[in-house]
């Protein structure tokens, strides 16, 4: 349970004038669920964004499972073992859930140009494996009966989990969700929740970014608060609850003591 | 095929393998009808033919993949110019079509990725845009490089091509059964156009359903998606440049051995434009409607042109509309109507990745 999966080390993120994120270091575990919370624009997404590839950091390092992580290049990433949903849904629109998630073995498939062209049997077999997996996906996050839906046609608590779906066909070791109960209603959020844990529990790491407090601190394992840009707190959900500059940046300087 | 004989109204939904077997039989009686009308019908049939492998290859570009291609037609150009150069007098040269035409193939999807390389960060308009460039850029290479050194002949165009010869049977020539009566070459031209329609289908469909087709859509729907789950966004998009660039260069090599003979004019921004609307007028990304989509609009004008004229001088005793300017007409009217009433083309393509043979073969599994 202790062996450190991600380290990331002094990750610094400028835009223009502002600094959106200063030196942030964060050890994650393998098998935990790791929570990152903050006041809005404390630069939780920008966090995400310089682990995943999308943006490339100004300063410091990413040591995932022991070797360095390149920055900038999402596919690489991915490739490496880091799949990540997005905060405001990003489904592929027009195709269905399930080619959703077919999609998402693209990566873990290598038939060739050639062996798609001639049909082999290569690229029969796991052209079929593929269906297969991605109806066992979609049965896993409890979605199957909508498998030949439209994605853009599926409600929104739906297509939550088919985002979910669909990063985990990439085969991740760890999972990075970002505001996953954002939107989402009480029994929405429960049921998240438990799709959460059993996904830990099958061995996947969880990075969660998330406004819903109580479901970081009834979830997480251990929970890093970011403010401006800047780490100020790094315990289990208890420790961190009572850290009095956590208390000021979310309620204000009048609460803290 | 399937998409086709599903479309025929009422047979299409209550007996497919009916329809089928009725679209089949149109493929291949097609021409026989029109040659009883006269051999220019089944020329323009030849060259439908021709606009359907342009169409399913630009489908692959701008359907699939969602990039946006307005200058196609230069990847039918370098197909046609491959063929002058490496089969013609003009060089001297007659190398044999199965040496030809994959060289067409492949200079035509080499272009694909020159032209792929440096738009690879532009979507919509702005790669519009620089396709477009592309094309007129290809069409006024082939134009001007007469001087100093004479390659493509300039404006002139290379002539005396050599016809389609499949392994020694030469298309062009006529097959005389008796003495009066002969199998007209244009008819022969026809049904080795379909095989290679047929075949173009083929590995469309199967690329379609495979990891690089879903790695397309996934890129048409949300590029930053596709890059987070793990596709090489970069190398994707250059294959479907050089892949739809193939069947366009495939496409130019029969033109230029159908043809006997290849200028700039033929490859103008117009024709670019013609395939564009052919797709988008048929259903984009689906492959039935695309075929569709390309025979109306290649037969449609032609129907028209023989029409007009006598219907004009029945009623008015004398031609009122010339019917060039008649057909830009109807075709810019037929254009508005159907993105009023069908935007999403004849057949659209709602159905494109709900398959519900899937469906049934996960259920088996519960």
């Amino acid at each position: 349970m202790s062996i450190t999966l991600l380290e990331t080390q002094n990750i610094s993120k400028r835009f223009g004038g502002l600094q959106a994120l200063t030196d942030v270091s964060l050890t994650i575990k393998k098998g935990e669920i790791y929570g990152l919370i903050g006041p809005n624009g404390a630069g939780k997404t920008t966090f995400f964004n310089v682990l995943t590839g999308a943006y490339t950091p100004n300063g410091g390092e990413f040591i995932f499972a022991g070797s360095e992580l390149p920055t900038g290049t999402p596919h690489v990433v991915v490739e490496r073992g880091i799949a990540r949903t997005f905060q405001n849904i990003r489904l592929f629109r027009e195709m269905t859930a399930l080619e959703n998630v077919m999609a998402g073995h693209h990566l873990r498939s290598d038939s060739s140009l050639w062996g798609i062209l001639t049909q082999n049997r290569h690229t029969r077999e796991e052209e079929r494996l593929i269906t297969e997996r991605a109806f066992e996906m979609l049965r896993y996050v409890g979605i199957e009966h909508h498998a030949t839906t439209l994605s853009r046609n599926l409600s929104y608590g739906d297509q939550r989990r088919l985002e979910i779906a669909r990063a985990l066909a990439t085969e991740p070791q760890l999972l990075a969700l970002d505001e996953p109960a954002a939107g989402m209603n009480a029994t929405e959020t429960a049921q998240l929740r438990e799709l959460i844990s059993t996904i830990r529990h099958d061995g996947v790491t969880v990075l969660l970014i998330e406004h819903d407090v109580k479901l970081v601190m009834g979830l997480c394992d251990r929970v890093a608060v970011l403010n401006f840009g800047k780490k100020i707190a790094e315990d289990v959900p208890a420790v961190v609850q009572k850290n009095p500059d956590v208390i000021e940046a979310y309620l204000g300087s009048s609460h803290a003591h | 095929m399937n998409e086709l004989a599903v479309a025929i109204p009422w047979l299409g939904s209550r007996n497919p393998k009916a329809a089928r077997s009725v679209v089949l039989a149109l493929m291949l009686i097609a021409p026989l009808i029109a040659a009883l009308c006269g051999n220019t019908w089944v020329r323009i049939l030849d060259f439908a033919l021709l606009y359907v492998m342009l169409a399913l290859g630009l489908n692959l570009v701008v359907g699939f993949a969602g990039l946006l291609d307005l200058g196609y037609i230069a990847f039918y150009a370098v197909g046609a110019y491959t063929w002058a150069f490496l089969a013609s007098p003009h060089f001297g040269l007659h190398l044999p079509f199965w040496l030809v035409l994959p060289a067409g193939a492949g200079f035509a999807a080499l272009a694909g990725l020159i032209l792929g390389a440096p738009v690879l960060r532009l979507r919509g308009d702005y790669l519009a845009i620089v396709t477009l460039g592309f094309g007129e850029i290809v069409r006024i290479f082939m134009n001007n490089l007469n001087y100093p050194i004479n390659i493509t002949n300039g404006p002139q165009g290379v002539n005396m091509l050599d016809s389609l010869n499949l392994f020694g049977w030469d298309v062009s020539r006529h097959i005389p059964i008796t003495d009066n009566f002969k199998i007209n070459s244009l008819v022969m031209f026809y049904y080795v156009f379909l095989l290679f329609v047929v075949g173009s289908v083929i590995v469309i469909r199967r690329l379609q359903v495979s990891r690089i087709g879903r790695g397309w859509a996934a890129i048409r729907d949300d590029e930053l998606a596709a890059k987070a789950i793990g596709i090489n966004t970069r190398n994707m998009k250059l294959l479907a440049f050089a892949m739809g660039a193939t069947f366009g260069g495939v496409a130019g090599g029969l033109f230029g051995s159908f043809q006997g003979f290849v200028s700039p004019e033929s490859f103008s921004l117009m024709e670019s434009i013609a395939i564009l609307t052919m797709v988008v007028f048929g259903g984009m990304g689906n492959l039935g409607g695309v075929i569709i989509g390309a025979i109306a609009l290649s037969l449609l004008p032609e129907i028209l042109r023989s029409v007009a004229l006598p219907v004009q001088h029945a009623i008015f005793g004398h031609v009122i509309l010339d019917p060039e300017v008649l057909r830009m007409l109807l075709l810019s009217l037929a254009m508005i109507l159907m993105m009023l009433i069908r935007p999403a083309g004849m057949l659209p393509a709602h159905a494109r990745y709900s398959r519900p043979e899937l469906a049934s073969a996960g259920k088996g599994k519960q």
